[in-house]
């Protein structure tokens, strides 16, 4: 097959991409079977077709998930799109314990983006596939009018395996726990806004778009009844505290000088009025186990790659009618509630 | 971080709690209420808020949060004048970010652009310049709000605009002024405030004395203070010490920032480019005298209320909103009869509950969900 690749012709996508014709095929050959080539993608059948017995070799029950990206810029320190697009589905799998194993990719590409942008983030999807061990099995690509789209959106569906005995669960943060962030906060929404290029902050902020599989695998081999897990992407480690604390019907209470936050993003933080709870990330989770397990979790991912800073932010206890409350420095409380909207600049 | 830490230091925190305690302590015997502090600056709200600075305090001082957050106190008919301006084809209506969500009395910016205005977010006017000068058959339009603090950065925009001889750029201006608002509190009948603490980024500005009326005329005590935790307990610390004392004195807490003149190179292009307003409208206050600023005739080309001739509607505050009442330390927000019912920030009626930094939003935000406290602390 491989002596019959087609490359795309031409510098930029156009409608004729999406047609179904020759353009279509260059493009799949070029950008899709280019990249992303494993046996079971390569028949071009209009779907993949999966070994049930190897999956069920590994657990009892599929995690099935789907999420789409429309990252402005598509490209920026630290990753990319496609990156992002691998990374988000697979650590969706991750956090209900699932060993991720096949995602699917749909491109809706706006004409006119230039085909190298395109082929720089297939290179960026495969990068990520190949580090989070997923196949990416089955995909599809639409070409859209000018202005129907912002260059390009992905849509990447994913499925994993989830061990036998796991139960992870948001209603499972019990008082006593612990809750465990596996690293520094807010990376990720910082590196965004200083890529945007228009507060002209000049900062050395990389997005920390990471898969945390890895580490997911980590945790379980030292903690076994983890009780939740959530990554904490759109509205920060916050929202998340907050969607957890109120699933279980208990309040989470996480100590301000615990807090891991890098000194560049407090500064973005300070300038622009933001504060890094709410900012996403894409290389993050929380972690609510069992006290006891609490120190040797830690130290699991701690000795795992990108798991360098996780510590121990705070705890659960018994619902006080507010979902979670912060311990500031001062030993003041603080509520620390769901934004109404997305966080906006201040004034002054 | 320097010079954000030292400011943020909880063990100084602590010493300055327990002077503020000693302090009331010596007061108290003449005092037979608790004594109401006014923070006028919306940004002294906030770190109020984000410190947890009320719960720190003696029983026998009460914050009351002023009205000093220009988001909020923008009435809807001028964010309807905004709309108006923006649903033109040709602008491009550049503001703040916290701006985005202030209601109008059809739609907010954040709407209005949902429903296709060209609305952008800018962090400077010098962005919306920028952009004017990248867009020359666009018409740029920026939101200019603030106190003092924010006018020279607009005023010099103008300057830099009208030097360059950029055409197609304008600003809707909706600047207000401090002096004129707290003597509109300080003259209402029902005020009981005890002292004050001036806004310190307006005071970089306009110098200490515009607020020596305060003291003299008033007998009150004024500390212009910064905006980390520990200025504001350095300044409550200041203002209780005048209140013990029998003093009422203009103090300057925040010395590394203000100085006593103000800055002249600022002061120089707001009165070049601003003049007074005879009065102007308040959501939550109502009309106040001299308290906003227009461009004058001079830059007339650069005033988006001229260039546009936009609706000028005077849009009453819904009557059961009392939030002057609030402002005015006469009630405590989650006394209002619609606080946390018909108001809410998902869908504020009130000023106050407008912007983060508005002392109903701040409260709600915070843990006062419906009358009390939801994080376990006691009120007030």
């Amino acid at each position: 097959m491989a002596s019959e690749m087609h490359k795309v012709n031409g510098e930029t996508i156009t409608l004729a991409h999406g047609s179904g014709g020759k353009a279509m095929r260059d493009l799949i050959d070029d950008v899709v079977l280019g990249n992303f080539a494993n046996p079971y993608l390569a028949p071009l059948e209009d779907q993949a077709r999966l070994e049930l017995a190897e999956l069920s070799a590994e657990g009892d029950r599929l995690a099935f998930t789907t999420d789409s990206f429309v990252v402005d810029p598509i490209e920026f320190p630290g990753g990319d799109i496609g990156k992002l697009a691998v990374n988000g589905t697979v650590n969706d799998l991750a956090m209900s314990g699932a060993r991720p194993r096949f995602l699917t990719c749909g491109f809706i590409i706006e004409e006119g983006l230039p085909v190298d942008t395109l082929r720089r983030i297939a290179n960026s999807m495969r990068r990520a596939a190949e580090a989070a061990d997923v196949a990416i099995v089955s995909g599809d690509t639409k070409v859209v009018h000018k202005g129907a789209a912002d260059q390009l959106f992905i849509n990447t569906s994913g499925v994993g395996v989830i061990p036998t005995g796991l139960k992870i669960g948001a209603d499972r943060a019990t008082p006593g726990d612990a809750v465990i962030v596996n690293g520094v906060m807010g990376d990720h929404g910082a590196a965004i806004l200083s890529a945007r290029g228009d507060l002209a902050l000049d900062s050395p902020i990389t997005s920390d778009c990471q898969e945390l599989y890895t580490q997911v695998k980590a945790l379980c081999q030292v903690c076994p009844d983890i009780h939740c897990l959530r990554d904490a992407t759109r509205g920060g480690v916050a929202t998340v505290l907050n969607e957890l604390a109120a699933s279980a019907g208990v309040t989470i209470r996480i100590q301000e000088p615990a807090l891991p936050v890098r000194e560049v993003v407090r500064g973005v933080c300070e300038i622009l009025g933001l504060d890094p709870l709410y900012l996403a990330n894409e290389g993050k989770f929380v972690a609510i186990v069992p006290q006891a397990y609490a120190a040797t979790a830690v130290q699991a991912l701690r000795v795992t790659p990108g798991g360098e800073e996780a510590v121990v932010i705070g705890e659960v206890v018994e619902r006080i009618r507010s979902g979670v409350q912060l311990v500031t420095s001062f030993g003041s409380l603080r509520v620390i509630d769901m934004l109404v909207g997305e966080q906006l600049p201040r004034i002054c | 971080m320097k010079y954000v830490d030292e400011f943020r230091d909880p063990d100084k925190a602590r010493s300055l709690v327990r002077a503020i305690e000693k302090t009331v302590d010596e007061i108290e015997a003449c005092q037979p209420r608790p004594l109401q502090i006014m923070e006028f600056c919306g940004g002294h709200t906030h770190t109020i808020f984000k410190y947890g600075i009320e719960t720190l305090l003696p029983p026998q001082i009460e914050m009351v949060h002023g009205p000093g957050c220009p988001v909020c106190v923008l009435p809807m008919g001028r964010v309807d004048d905004c709309v108006a301006i923006a649903e033109r084809p040709e602008v491009i209506f550049t503001t703040f970010g916290d701006a985005m969500r202030v209601p109008g009395s059809k739609y907010s910016l954040l709407e209005a652009k949902a429903q296709g205005c060209d609305i952008r977010i800018v962090y400077s006017p010098l962005d919306a310049l920028a952009l004017a000068r990248k867009k020359p058959e666009r018409e740029v339009v920026f939101f200019a709000l603030g106190f003092e603090t924010t006018m020279p950065s607009t005023a010099l925009t103008v300057l830099q605009a009208a030097k360059e001889g950029v055409r197609n750029f304008s600003l809707f201006c909706n600047h207000i002024t401090t002096v004129p608002t707290i003597k509109a509190i300080l003259d209402s009948p029902d005020m009981q405030l005890d002292g004050f603490l001036a806004p310190g980024h307006v005071s970089m500005v306009v110098g200490t004395h515009p607020f020596d009326f305060v003291a003299e005329h008033y007998h009150k005590p004024i500390v212009v203070t910064g905006f980390e935790p520990l200025d504001i307990l350095q300044s409550l610390y200041m203002v209780v010490r005048q209140i013990a004392e029998g003093r009422s004195e203009v103090e300057n807490q925040y010395r590394r920032v203000v100085s006593e003149g103000g800055n002249s190179p600022g002061l120089t292009a707001i009165g070049q480019v601003f003049e007074l307003r005879e009065f102007f409208e308040w959501r939550g206050l109502g009309s106040i005298d001299h308290s906003g600023v227009r461009i004058r005739d001079d830059y007339a080309t650069y005033d988006a209320e001229r260039k546009f001739a936009v609706p000028n509607l005077k849009i009453a505050d819904p009557k059961s909103c009392q939030c002057g009442e609030v402002l005015k330390g006469v009630i405590k927000p989650w006394q209002c009869k619609i606080y946390g019912n018909g108001c809410t920030p998902q869908k504020p009626m009130g000023a106050l509950m407008v912007s983060s930094e508005g002392a109903c939003a701040a409260y709600y935000n915070h843990g006062y969900q419906s009358g009390e406290r939801t994080d376990g602390y006691k009120n007030g």
